[in-house]
């Protein structure tokens, strides 16, 4: 392979991976608080990328305008999921959170076909992001610059809001201890929407970039992305911000680099991932990051 | 008269009257009721299969649709007459041993349920050291790798075409042959020592091992076990729809059999039957929603996709107000009946429980 293909494929990955690990970060911090896989949040990624794309093809909003709005809306929609599904389950077995969760994810897939309709739509993307750009002898278009850079600029804001902040303090103290939490005056409730709002926020720029990337937006798309990136949110270290993005990152170069390497296996790219997560929970269940979570008798 | 003796004469009461239904449905009913009496059959057996694994033991498996697929391949493989095998593989010939190998119905359902059972012996050892959510995403993960791999194993399974026009044996008689196989076996096991073990690891596996049981070993045993039914549902499944491919067994195939058995109750036999017969007939009735109609002079089109909301907003409901289903972990059984005086139930014949 030649070097500048090789760079080629290294920019595709680290732009798979970013969008990963975007969506990842939802899982991780869902889980570290409530222990719950937020089945739904694929979906959140989905509803991101058709609010956008609706924005501006019924509405007519300009780019900046649909996109903050989409990011909003979405947000609010993860918040409205945490309220009407897990919450009065909070008590319950997690599986039973599990499940509604699951159920959650179709009835916002088979919402979204009845209401958007079920078949692909092609996404108009701004000329400024597509134009090939040559950098020698490598191809690029901006955006493969683009979505890193926004990857690094969102990441740096949650991390800012998680460890200088006081509802960030207050994340991490529900991670640690709920009940205790609870005692120390904290409005436990408003900070776990807060966390759906954050995460689900991601999951929408994560959609709306996915979208650009590959310029296609349909019901399903939110169910393999969400389920790689929680594997990479697994592979990460579970409960851990930076691992999730690490995670992420390193799935998209492993899918990218394993079919440029063996193009031979590109039929079995779908599976590489759960391969991965299956490997990981043998060798080390705690993830790359992760800290060690202890069954409690 | 004991109660015993009472049970069984009542049982083969039960049984008689179902194979009198059955021959009426086969004699009598246009064949859109007969596919649903099927299917209602076949859903049965995956919702108890099911049940085993998350209902009795504990282990939350989202695995289904991959034993389905394993069963459904391997007897639509050797129920196939040569020549049509010969015809159907275009991609690339089917190889050697198989293109000849054929069986008769009974023994291609087994080796479909054997083959699923060996994959989940497989991969039991490993995933089920992990408990929980998990599992649940661990077995998740394998079915879609099976789904993956039969897309691309051209050679074996005629890749994303899939494989059509398979015989289709599976008439009433098979299907609720199977299904009464199927339920005698559970029930058995269930109420044997080993179901007192499962449902020991199931209420606190730490207690368990204490107790000296060896937990690993039962559940591995377990989740092996159930496989290998759900391997047999995904082989009648198969010759019931007579065409099967890979896009068949995804997630959402798993998810029905998980809302029959959530429905029907986590841990009732009886549950899982009554739940499969609700289930099916919703799911069939629900296609009025997604079909044109007009009321009066008002044309309503088909809404595609509003079956599924309806019925995954269910399923929510169901967890968030009533978790334990319709029977709980109850059983149908004759004390219970006439414990309540002998009201009539309209489908006493399927959902009784046959101890």
């Amino acid at each position: 392979m030649s070097g500048s293909l090789f760079v080629q494929h290294l920019f595709n990955a680290v732009t798979l991976g970013s969008l990963y690990g975007l969506i990842a970060i939802g899982y991780t911090m869902v889980y570290g608080i409530l222990r719950l896989i937020n089945f739904a949040h694929g979906e959140v990624f989905m509803l991101g990328a058709y609010f956008v794309f609706f924005g501006i093809s019924l509405f007519h909003l300009p780019w900046g305008v649909a996109v903050i709005g989409s990011i909003a809306v979405s947000s609010l929609c993860g918040i409205f999921v945490d309220r009407i599904a897990y919450k009065p389950l909070r008590s319950a077995p997690r599986i039973s959170a599990l499940i509604s969760a699951i159920g959650v994810s179709f009835l916002i897939q088979n919402l979204a076909i009845v209401i958007f309709g079920g078949i692909p739509r092609p996404v108009a993307r701004p000329d400024w992001l597509v134009q090939v750009m040559k950098v020698g002898e490598v191809r690029i278009i901006p955006l493969a610059i683009v979505v890193p850079l926004v990857t690094l600029a969102l990441v740096l804001g949650l991390l800012w809001i998680v460890y200088r902040t006081k509802p960030g303090l207050a994340m991490r103290a529900i991670s640690k201890d709920i009940e205790t939490t609870r005692l120390m005056g904290v409005s436990v409730n408003k900070i776990i929407a807060f966390t759906f709002g954050l995460g689900s926020a991601l999951a929408a720029a994560s959609g709306i970039m996915w979208a650009l990337r590959y310029p296609q937006i349909q019901p399903f798309m939110g169910l393999v992305p969400g389920l790689k990136a929680f594997i990479a949110a697994v592979f990460g270290g579970i409960g851990s911000i930076q691992g999730a993005v690490i995670g992420g990152m390193l799935l998209g170069l492993i899918e990218i680099m394993a079919v440029a390497f063996f193009p031979q296996l590109s039929g079995y790219r779908d599976a590489f991932a759960f391969v991965l997560l299956i490997i990981i929970l043998l060798l080390k269940p705690t993830g790359l990051m992760g800290e060690k979570l202890e069954d409690k008798i | 008269m004991n109660n015993r003796s009472r049970d069984l004469a009542l049982n083969s009461l039960a049984l008689a009257a179902l194979a009198a239904f059955l021959y009426w449905a086969h004699t009598s009913f246009d064949g859109y009721k007969i596919q649903i009496l099927n299917l209602i059959a076949v859903n049965a057996i995956l919702a108890l299969s099911l049940n085993l694994i998350y209902g009795f033991t504990g282990m939350f498996s989202l695995g289904h649709a991959g034993f389905m697929a394993l069963g459904a391949y391997t007897s639509a493989i050797l129920i196939l007459p040569s020549a049509q095998k010969q015809m159907m593989w275009i991609i690339e010939p089917l190889i050697w041993p198989l293109s000849v190998m054929n069986a008769p119905f009974f023994v291609a359902v087994l080796a479909g349920g054997l083959v699923a059972a060996f994959f989940a012996l497989l991969i039991a050892i490993p995933v089920l050291r992990l408990g929980g959510d998990y599992l649940g995403i661990a077995t998740l993960g394998f079915s879609e790798i099976i789904r993956v791999v039969l897309t691309n194993l051209n050679f074996i399974t005629n890749g994303a075409l899939g494989i059509k026009g398979i015989p289709s044996y599976a008439n009433l008689w098979w299907n609720y042959g199977w299904l009464l196989l199927t339920t005698f076996f559970i029930v058995r096991l269930i109420n044997s020592n080993f179901g007192n073990v499962l449902k020991a690891i199931r209420d606190d596996e730490i207690a368990a091992k204490n107790m000296g049981i060896n937990t690993f070993f039962y559940r591995v045993l377990s989740f092996t076990i159930g496989a290998f039914f759900a391997g047999v549902g995904g082989a009648l499944l198969g010759s019931l729809v007579t065409t099967i491919d890979p896009m068949m067994f995804r997630f959402v195939l798993t998810f029905n059999i998980l809302m029959i058995t959530v429905t029907g109750g986590l841990g009732s036999i009886s549950g899982s039957i009554i739940g499969s017969v609700v289930i099916t007939v919703l799911l069939e009735w629900l296609r009025i929603v997604e079909s044109p109609m007009t009321i009066g002079s008002f044309a309503i089109p088909g809404i595609p996709g509003m079956r599924m909301v309806i019925f995954s907003l269910a399923l929510i409901l169901i967890i968030l107000f009533r978790r334990e289903g319709i029977m709980g972990m109850r059983e149908l059984s004759w004390d219970m009946l006439f414990s309540r005086g002998s009201r009539a139930r309209n489908h006493d014949e399927e959902g009784e429980d046959r101890r």
